[in-house]
């Protein structure tokens, strides 16, 4: 229980996914010019995340590694896992939409657009790869991807309050727009290295 | 690497991919959404800007109200009369007269002719400016402030500041009400584009005091709503106002108004 706690707060605060691992920058810089979109995405990507991080382990453990298929005696095929990763969030990303459109119109609406740019979202892959990496199991493996979107989903809202309030500021002409969104994100990333005393 | 490696690893990969594509194809069937072809049509007929003058959430949201029979044929104020017939025909039904409506800025009161009493030097924004002493720096608390924050929220880009007044440009105007939100003193309103006598002050303070603080103020001396003969103009709250319904643009009142504030 305790490593399980570990694992979800590691990696949301200790590793955040986008200020200390570099991961998902695109979406982080992209969309967060309002926080209630930055939300949205966030959102959506702690939904996708959770999910692929589920069904990329299902798939690592009971394809990639099985040795019962042929050919595959000592996990020899545990290379295969970044494209076949990349095919089964691209195909899951779309399911997650349509099933989303059909069942729950609702949260269909709110997510929006956020839902099919998540697929370009490198976090995710991120996640399932890191998953492999660290020999998690199953519910490891969830538990690391809930805490790493939540990660995500904290520091681009974050990013947008603070670029909300930035749009009143003078900035000097050669740091308006995307510099001192950079800027603003190195500094956010040194207070987050704060949290690193914390595990 | 042998040769079976390779192929094993191109069946499991294509294998994944095969499953994918017909997993997929059958979610696409099973989730698959009714969606009415006039929706469909709609949407293609709307303008597409999604600046949500209609009230609904873009124009997606409006087509599928429309559909529903929620909204009005007529009911994008940016499309105007032709967008309504075409809806009208997909719909089946009569568009009905659609009054072209344009943003009007009830406020004339430009630097050199109302006064200020203080300089201001910060953000850039009428919100923020209204939340200053006495309502920001110009004297007349009705006024436009001039700093822009209605456009800012044109998504047209039909609303200009022009010495310290937002005018707005008639024929590049939808009517889609964004201005009329984004302003903190309620000055804009929506008015026929045909209407070409319009009061163009909103200060509800009496006649001398108006005098004080701006040389073009309504000062609700009653000389329009005298000399109106379709009886358009009524004046309340000390400020003259003009009934479009009513108003045959004969422009008897500008001829009389003694500040020339109606024209």
């Amino acid at each position: 229980m305790k490593e399980l706690l570990i694992i979800a707060i590691g990696s949301a605060l200790v590793n955040n996914v986008v200020l200390s691992q570099f991961l998902g920058i695109c979406p982080f810089l992209g969309v967060s010019k309002k926080v209630e979109t930055a939300a949205g995405m966030g959102g959506a990507v702690v939904f996708v995340i959770t999910i692929a991080s589920f069904v990329a382990g299902l798939i690592y453990k009971y394809i990639l590694v099985n040795p019962a298929i042929p050919g595959n005696g000592d996990g020899k095929l545990a290379y295969l896992q970044t494209i076949v990763f990349i095919l089964v969030i691209a195909c899951l990303v779309q399911f997650v939409e349509m099933f989303l459109k059909k069942g729950m119109p609702s949260l269909y609406q709110a997510l929006g657009v956020y839902l099919p740019l998540i697929t370009t979202n490198c976090a995710v892959l991120g996640v399932a790869l890191t998953n492999v990496q660290k020999e998690y199991s199953l519910l490891q493996g969830v538990l690391n991807g809930i805490g790493t979107s939540v990660g995500f989903l904290i520091a681009i809202v974050i990013l947008a309050g603070l670029r909300e309030k930035m749009e009143y500021n003078d900035i000097s002409e050669s740091f308006r727009g995307t510099p001192i969104v950079l800027i603003t994100s190195a500094l956010m990333a040194i207070a987050f290295f704060g949290f690193s005393g914390l595990i | 690497m042998s040769v079976t490696g390779i192929i094993i690893a191109a069946i499991i990969v294509g294998g994944t991919g095969l499953f994918i594509g017909v997993f997929l194809g059958f979610a696409g069937k099973k989730f698959a959404v009714e969606v009415d072809e006039r929706e469909e049509a709609i949407l293609g007929v709307l303008p597409g800007n999604n600046c949500g003058g209609c009230g609904y959430a873009g124009c997606s949201g409006l087509a599928s109200a429309i559909v529903k029979g929620e909204a009005e044929v007529g009911g994008c104020p940016v499309g105007g009369a032709p967008v309504a017939a075409k809806i009208g025909e997909i719909m089946g039904q009569e568009a009905g007269a659609q009054v072209h409506q344009v943003a009007f800025v009830k406020c004339a009161g430009t630097c050199d002719k109302a006064g200020q009493d203080y300089e201001y030097h910060g953000l850039g924004d009428c919100v923020m400016v209204n939340m200053m002493q006495n309502g920001g720096p110009k004297s007349c608390n009705y006024g436009c402030i001039g700093e822009g924050t209605c456009v800012k929220a044109c998504p047209f880009d039909a609303i200009h500041v022009v010495n310290g007044v937002a005018i707005v440009d008639k024929d590049a105007c939808k009517a889609c009400g964004k201005c009329i939100a984004a302003c903190p003193r309620k000055l804009i309103d929506l008015v026929p584009y045909e209407q070409k006598h319009l009061v163009q002050c909103n200060n509800k303070d009496k006649g001398k005091d108006v005098m004080k603080v701006c040389s073009v103020g309504c000062i609700g001396c009653k000389m329009c709503e005298k000399v109106c003969e379709a009886e358009a103009v009524k004046v309340l709250d000390n400020i003259s106002r003009i009934d479009p319904e009513k108003c045959t643009n004969c422009g008897a009142c500008a001829a009389k108004c003694p500040k020339k504030i109606i024209q």
